[in-house]
């Protein structure tokens, strides 16, 4: 391993940038004549629109001009789509209502836009703003799933009954059943995944300018996939063709999904510049972001695990309602279908599975992919029932599981996935040993000595990551394949560009990428740079989420490197006079076989360039290779968190005293960056299940709408974590990456209510569990009571 | 934020006039309460008075029986602050538990006071010492101050220049915080100073800050947790909201009790 190739922790390149305050966000970005965007939105959870008067806005100082919904549909621009098709149990497709980027007839959450001013400034704009008198008549609101399918729910969209977009299911049912009818035993648990809001420190924004001279348009935008919001925008909404519209996502500070999506106010930016002839900018504040980023999660779920008398697991079944909020997001039918029963199975031999899902609407935001989006949920699911049947037969969790674990790969479960490796015996045991398990009765002991019920929780997590075969998501629904694509440019100096259709948004794509290339080639690190998230710099790419960068984007990486060699042999074999086959490339050196003759990589390089030693018939000059790379499966991340915690008897306040993760992500580019990967990944789901939860009230009203009401982890909230691996290789892809993006995320929910529910000895306990919702579930318990 | 005029006076008689000048005026101290309204557009004073040059507003002194507080000092100046560490660590505790970093080196004393946040920390402080609130009308005790939420005995263009607290043997302040905001969900603050026994409480009460009668009652006999072993107050005239329920905050009252009364006696 060299200094700054695979498996080293080298400092991240882009980090001098983003800590002395010279990222170049959207934002940042300025272009002369720019004009502000300020929105104009429902403060009404459900109303119809009776009418909208702009004229008094539009006599404000600074105002330029002030759009509605109606001329956005003069203008024939098009509905925000979701791009994934999932069809209902009885074959009819899912109910996608009209989502215009502005509300013309009716609004269906609060924050809704119903009109946007263009000014000159931000004040101007808000002043404004003020002047657009709507006139609404307010419905009711219907907020909770559980209740939106309900007789005399008011019904939000024309045509779409019992707001219900699909009904769908996964497995069969039959043979569930008939195994639920033999078992020796069976637990049944409610849960509710909460709501959350995903929080990104950089505010969605963007800046659209219109150029008359080339009727071209160019969008900058917080996106975590600029060539997908370009394809949409241009294919779906019709603004110009994708040979018209540049995308350009500079520097992103965070989207843990939320920046997946095509969302109404960059339509609206692009839209309006093109009107007003010059460039407008909106920047979301974080009153706006709470609500109208697309939020995550949100399931309210029953689901049942069947277990013979021995504790093997014989099926499991589960009903799920999802709630997608007002509008379907770019995404949001696969999360809760095929991002979640998908991983039903968790890392047990289960032989049945059944699964059903009714996506609903409410008048709330819209819910899309959130940081492991569906796996989770899904993780949240096996894991709790899992322990509970753990605990209510008397067997010890982590045994209950290791009889259990899959030990045979590649392993079809009855949902879709093939495992294709993995060793889930290897990270309970080494999570168990850095946890020190054998311990923690004396250390429980030690707790109640101080007023403390110590519990303890394991989550031995699954995920299908690397995401995805096109040909396999395509058979799903999905709208689009899901590979990746990468061109090396070998400049003649032997420096090395890379562009990648890969996005980074805090990843450290420009360290890791680099790394890869440096190892590859044996240039130098610093002689490296990533290119990424424009679409006339970069051909085509799907961009960031899923876990996909490693697996998928940098296996497109490999492929074009290894045409680099190919193509640079050739160029070697010229110079040094041999033949193609003789020539060897190691460690930046090209060499003749059984010869001291050499030629280093820098050399090499400039020879394609000059082309002086060869004809442009024998070959061609220069040195630049593109790939696509489409992966032949999902690759599966899996592992074992621990979580250690007190429980204060008093109050209910939970500390967490130890966290530990073993984790398997295959192959590790960069140590230091996949440990903050999963910091960053238990950070929030410790959130989600102590802190976290989006609430509204029965008007629909978003009463965690700030950071005053809504918890977000503090650093001060966690412990050090103990991180640890094991090593499986992804046999998918040629690096043997898995993607540890979003592990954490998903693993960490389960383990801290496993522990929990461990020291308060209560079956169950709602996400959150906030200090007081464990002091009453502990008052209804068994555990010994504070005087 | 809308329009407004700013004005930077240097002593407390100009800020007074500005005041008067400009009726719905508003004075501006650390901002922290004050700027978020504002940016919201909720608040939209004609004119700011800028409280940060007027002169003898600041500083921590022991005078006398009492520990004197200019109302510009920052919440950070009287943690910090060893007079105050040394004669009643309880107090310096309680600025010491606001917020983060940036909010106690600009908040102060005299906003937290003035702005009688349900939530805020200082008031506790006031009440549970006895603390006399000095104006630059009159001397207002904090019996009498705290008026109900976000509402004080402050009359139109009343200007807080000083509080100053009596120095009690044992005091100590228990916090406990809200989840989201840093606030207090509950604190109490308890003192003994001589026969004087105070037991404030703040974030619990729906109408603001308030004392315990019933367990100030109970410290007399002896001022220690064991005197109010398993007293109650009731939930009802409790907050309800989605972070805690009323029965949740009166159980937390008593709890933080118990537990301000031990760190006093320790
Ligand atoms: C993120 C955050 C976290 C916080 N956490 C806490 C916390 O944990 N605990 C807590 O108690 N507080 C907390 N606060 C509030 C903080 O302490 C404020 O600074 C304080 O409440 C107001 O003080 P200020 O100096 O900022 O006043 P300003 O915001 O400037 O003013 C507040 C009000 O008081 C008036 N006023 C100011 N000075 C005077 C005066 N001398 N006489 C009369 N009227 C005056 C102003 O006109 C205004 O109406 C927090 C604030 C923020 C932003």
């Amino acid at each position: 391993m060299s200094a700054t190739g695979i498996g080293a922790p080298v400092r991240r390149k882009e980090d001098f940038r983003f800590i002395t305050g010279q990222g170049q966000y959207t934002d940042d970005v300025t272009r002369p004549g720019e004009t502000r965007a300020v929105f104009v939105r429902s403060p009404h959870a459900h109303a119809k629109i009776k009418s909208i008067d702009v004229s008094a806005a539009r006599k404000m100082p600074g105002v330029i001009d002030v759009l509605t919904g109606a001329q956005l549909a003069t203008d024939k621009i098009g509905n925000l789509i979701c791009g994934w098709m999932i069809h209902s149990k009885d074959g009819s497709p899912m109910k996608m209502a009209a989502h215009p980027a502005l509300a013309a007839t009716k609004v269906n959450c609060v924050g809704d836009a119903v009109a946007v001013v263009i000014a000159e400034t931000i004040a101007q704009g808000k002043d404004a703003a003020e002047k657009v008198k709507v006139d609404y008549e307010v419905l009711p609101a219907v907020v909770d799933p559980a209740k939106a399918q309900a007789k005399g729910a008011p019904q939000i969209h024309p045509d779409i009954e019992n707001n219900t977009i699909y009904q769908w299911h996964l497995g069969e049912k039959k043979d569930v059943d008939a195994a639920f009818a033999a078992a020796k035993h069976v637990t049944k648990l409610d849960i509710v995944n909460n709501r959350l809001v995903p929080n990104a420190m950089e505010p969605r924004a963007a800046l659209a300018d219109y150029d008359a001279g080339t009727d071209n348009l160019t969008l900058w935008n917080t996106s975590q996939n600029p060539h997908v919001a370009r394809l949409v925008i241009s294919a779906f909404i019709g603004m110009a063709p994708e040979h018209k519209l540049r995308v350009i996502a500079p520097d992103v500070g965070g989207g843990f999904g939320s920046k997946i999506f095509i969302y109404p106010e960059e339509v609206v930016c692009l839209w309006a510049s093109r009107k007003v002839k010059r460039p407008v900018k909106w920047t979301s504040d974080r009153s706006e972001a709470f609500l109208t980023d697309a939020h995550g999660r949100d399931h309210v779920t029953h689901a049942e695990m069947a277990l013979d008398a021995n504790g093997k697991i014989l099926a499991l079944r589960a009903k799920t309602i999802a709630n997608l909020g007002a509008y379907m997001s770019t995404f949001s039918s696969s999360v809760p279908t095929y991002l979640y029963a998908t991983l039903l199975s968790g890392q047990y031999n289960i032989p049945s599975i059944y699964c059903e899902v009714d996506a609903v609407y409410t008048n709330t935001a819209p819910v899309d992919a959130y940081r492991g989006a569906g796996r989770p949920e899904a993780t949240f699911v096996v894991e709790r029932l899992v322990e509970v049947a753990a605990r209510q037969m008397g067997i010890d969790p982590a045994d209950l599981r290791r009889r259990n674990f899959i030990t045979a790969f590649p392993h079809q479960t009855p949902v879709i996935m093939a495992y294709d490796a993995g060793d889930y015996n290897a990270s309970l045991k080494k999570a168990m040993e850095i946890a020190d398990v054998k311990g923690f009765a004396k250390r429980k002991r030690e707790a109640a000595r101080r007023g403390k019920l110590r519990g303890l929780g394991y989550s031995t997590y699954i995920e299908a990551c690397g995401i995805a075969p096109s040909q396999a998501v395509g058979s799903l629904g999905a709208g689009v394949g899901l590979w990746e694509s990468a061109e090396v440019r070998v400049n003649p100096t032997g420096s090395v560009e890379v562009l990648t259709g890969s996005h980074a948004h805090g990843q450290g794509h420009e360290t890791t990428f680099a790394q890869l290339v440096s190892e590859r080639l044996g240039i130098p690190f610093e002689n490296v740079s990533i290119v990424h998230g424009d679409t006339d710099k970069v051909q085509f790419g799907m961009g960031t989420y899923g876990s996909r960068s490693g697996a998928v984007g940098m296996s497109a990486i490999v492929k074009a490197l290894d045409k680099i060699e190919i193509k640079a042999k050739k160029v070697a074999a010229f110079m040094l006079e041999a033949a193609e086959g003789d020539i060897e490339f190691k460690d930046g050196k090209f060499t003749v076989a059984g010869t001291d003759k050499s030629a280093a990589f820098g050399d090499v390089a400039l020879n394609a360039y000059i082309a002086h030693k060869f004809t442009g018939a024998e070959l061609e000059p220069g040195l630049k290779e593109t790939s696509f790379y489409d992966p032949t499966n999902f690759t599966f991340p899996a592992g074992c968190h621990i979580c250690e915690l007190d429980v204060d008897i008093e109050t209910g306040r939970v500390d967490i005293v130890n966290w530990t993760a073993v984790d398997d992500f295959g192959t590790i580019i960069n140590p230091m960056i996949v440990e903050g990967q999963v910091h960053g990944g238990i950070a929030q789901g410790v959130g989600q299940a102590l802190m976290e939860g989006a609430f509204y009230d029965a008007a629909g009203q978003l009463v965690t709408g700030s950071m005053m009401d809504y918890t977000m982890p503090r650093a001060h909230d966690l412990p050090s974590f103990h991180v640890g691996l094991t090593e499986t290789k992804a046999p998918s892809n040629p690096l043997g990456m898995k993607g540890c993006g979003e592990a954490g995320a998903i693993a960490s929910p389960a383990a801290v209510i496993n522990a929990i529910t461990d020291a308060i000895g209560t079956e169950h306990i709602a996400m959150p569990a906030t200090a007081n919702a464990v002091w009453a579930a502990l008052q209804k318990s068994q555990a010994p009571k504070a005087a | 934020m809308y329009n407004f005029t700013f004005h930077r006076p240097t002593t407390v008689r100009q800020a007074a006039g500005l005041l008067a000048r400009n009726p719905d005026g508003k004075l501006l101290a650390g901002g922290h309460s004050l700027l978020p309204v504002m940016k919201q557009r909720l608040a939209s004073p004609s004119a700011i008075v800028d409280l940060s040059l007027v002169e003898g507003m600041t500083g921590v002194e022991l005078k006398g029986r009492s520990v004197v507080i200019g109302a510009m000092t920052r919440h950070a100046d009287v943690a910090n602050s060893q007079v105050l560490k040394d004669v009643m660590p309880g107090l310096a505790a309680v600025p010491g538990s606001i917020g983060d970093p940036q909010v106690r080196n600009r908040g102060t004393i005299g906003g937290s006071i003035a702005n009688n946040d349900p939530n805020a920390d200082y008031p506790a402080a006031c009440l549970g010492l006895g603390a006399t609130i000095i104006t630059n009308k009159r001397r207002i005790a904090a019996d009498d101050f705290f008026t109900g939420m976000f509402s004080t005995a402050l009359e139109e263009g009343e200007i807080i220049v000083k509080v100053a607290f009596p120095v009690a043997k044992k005091a100590a302040y228990e916090k406990f915080k809200h989840p989201a905001s840093g606030f207090a969900l509950v604190g109490v603050f308890v003192s003994k100073r001589g026969p004087d026994i105070r037991v404030a409480v703040t974030g619990a009460g729906s109408n603001g800050v308030f004392r315990v009668k019933s367990f100030e009652e109970a410290l007399k006999k002896r001022f220690s947790p064991k005197s109010i072993e398993g007293m109650t107050i009731p939930a009802s005239g409790m907050n309800s909201d989605i972070h805690a329920s009323p029965e949740y905050r009166a159980h937390l009252v008593a709890v933080l009790a118990r537990r301000a009364l031990a760190k006093a006696n320790a």
